[in-house]
């Protein structure tokens, strides 16, 4: 029995149709039949949300995903954030806020801070929000302080 | 990759039901958060899957006729935190599942799926054991309602035959109607770490008595369980504060929990007393008592 199945999804806005092994995660299908190396395999078991996309604008964590899951649903990953070679609110805050060392989290960072932002424009979130809802994330560079400097300036663009 | 041998798609519960009884080495899989992990650890068992992963059918959260309250087994936590009925009706049972893993793992995860694993440390079951929960399961033609207590048989064994699929926790309006609850879990971490002890507390308050009272632990013996002798000496005593020290003495004779790398039978012991007076007494505040 063939391991192959094709399925069309569409990543990052655009549609694409693949044969895959069905035996692959998410994860696998984007670094390696995609070329889309952004989100990045750290522990392979969801804790440290390194390989973290948007699945119909739901966070997961692609290397627990299985590849056929993401059967005619939209995928965005951290390629398709900057449009016309500006980035996106949300990176670019991580780059003013110097939230960037290793860069390792980073995409998977930027993916939770842009889904956890969406949902959160203009109310007025807690300290212990942010933490919370990036609890999915690990960085072993940072220390978390201009992470969360970031994940502020992503909910209030104009405070400083 | 994971080591699959063989991946079928169920498009329903009966459809499920006849995959599995087809292929007789094959596991469900849901969220796949456990499965796999499993897979990825190489652990035996779990190469053939039946996937319900996002089946329609078995993602529901609503109230009957009856104002039962039924949360179908495919419901992932986020969707639970985020139900105006929970919300209502059982917000310990919120509390409870926001405190598994991070957003990606609750975004992805079940309630049907945390159950059938058997383990103690499942942190919705307790919330279920104490709001005396009752799991409907289907076969072949055929449907059998549980109650979550004897659902659970032992460590990582749970009343499923072969061919049986979980699909729904019913909870009778006689177990939440007038009840207040509390869930409380203790970990090393404050996020993604799975439970030293968790302790859920459901009461009913009547004059400043208590007309009804449960208490039920994840980690604190070999599957969740509720503590029936501490629970009886409870029942129809007048809130005090001394009460909730008794009530953290009479909890030691119900619980057996054990040494794992995690932490010391004693030292569990002291959690599993410290956690019976906190959330009883949150328990009681949301009841409008004073303690
Ligand atoms: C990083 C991480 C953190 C975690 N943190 C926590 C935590 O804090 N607390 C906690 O309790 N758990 C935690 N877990 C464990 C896991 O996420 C939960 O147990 C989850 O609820 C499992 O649900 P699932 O849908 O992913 O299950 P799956 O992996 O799909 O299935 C689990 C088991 O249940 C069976 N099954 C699933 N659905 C059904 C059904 N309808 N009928 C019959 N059998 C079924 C499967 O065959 C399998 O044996 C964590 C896991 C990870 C990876
Ligand atoms: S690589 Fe996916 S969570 Fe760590
Ligand atoms: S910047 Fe290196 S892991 Fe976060």
């Amino acid at each position: 029995m063939t391991t192959f199945r094709e399925i069309t999804f569409s990543i990052n806005g655009r549609p694409r149709t693949l044969y895959i092994d069905m035996r692959k995660s998410l994860l696998e299908v984007l670094r390696q039949d995609l070329g889309l190396t952004g989100a990045k395999q750290g522990c392979g078991v969801g804790e440290c949300g390194a390989c973290s996309v948007l699945v119909d604008e739901v966070l997961v964590d692609s290397c627990i995903y299985l590849a056929i899951w993401a059967d005619n649903k939209n995928i965005r990953t951290i390629e398709g954030e900057a449009k016309n070679g500006k980035l996106s609110r949300v990176q670019q805050a991580y780059v003013d806020e110097g939230a960037v060392q290793c860069g390792f989290c980073t995409p998977g960072f930027i993916m939770a801070t842009t889904s956890f932002t969406q949902k959160c424009t203009g109310e007025k979130i807690t300290e212990d929000e942010i933490r919370k809802s990036h609890a999915g994330n690990l960085c072993r560079c940072t220390g978390y302080q201009n992470i969360l400097k970031a994940v502020e300036k992503s909910i209030h663009p104009d405070k400083e | 990759m994971f080591d699959l041998k063989k991946h079928m798609k169920a498009n329903s519960i009966d459809h499920a039901i006849a995959l599995l009884l087809e292929n007789p080495d094959a596991r469900l899989i849901a969220g796949g958060t456990d499965v796999l992990i499993k897979l990825r650890n190489g652990k035996p068992g779990f190469s053939e899957l039946v996937d319900i992963h996002s089946l329609e059918e078995l993602n529901f959260i609503q109230q009957d006729e009856k104002n039962n309250i039924l949360i179908g087994s495919g419901v992932v936590f986020t969707d639970i935190i985020q139900s105006d009925i929970i919300k209502k009706h059982i917000p310990m049972l919120c509390d409870a599942v926001q405190s598994i893993g991070g957003p990606q793992i609750r975004n992805i995860a079940t309630i049907g799926g945390n159950n059938c694993n058997g383990v103690t440390s499942a942190d919705s079951a307790s919330t279920l054991f104490a709001l005396n929960a009752v799991l409907e399961i289907r076969g072949k033609g055929t449907t059998r309602q549980v109650p979550v207590s004897d659902f659970y048989l032992g460590p990582g064994k749970v009343d499923l035959k072969k061919g049986e699929i979980l699909t729904t926790f019913k909870i009778t309006p006689e177990n939440y109607q007038g009840y207040f609850g509390y869930f409380y879990k203790y970990a090393m971490r404050n996020a993604m770490d799975i439970a030293t002890i968790g302790c859920a507390v459901s009461l009913k308050t009547k004059k400043h008595i208590i007309e009804d009272y449960r208490i039920a632990y994840g980690v604190a013996g070999p599957v969740p369980m509720r503590c029936p002798k501490t629970e009886k000496s409870v029942i129809n005593r007048k809130v005090s504060k001394s009460l909730l020290d008794e009530i953290s003495q009479t909890i030691e004779t119900d619980v057996s929990p054990r040494t794992s790398w995690r932490a010391t039978k004693d030292f569990r012991m002291n959690i599993i007393k410290e956690l019976s007076k906190r959330a009883t007494k949150e328990a009681l505040l949301r009841a409008g008592e004073e303690v």
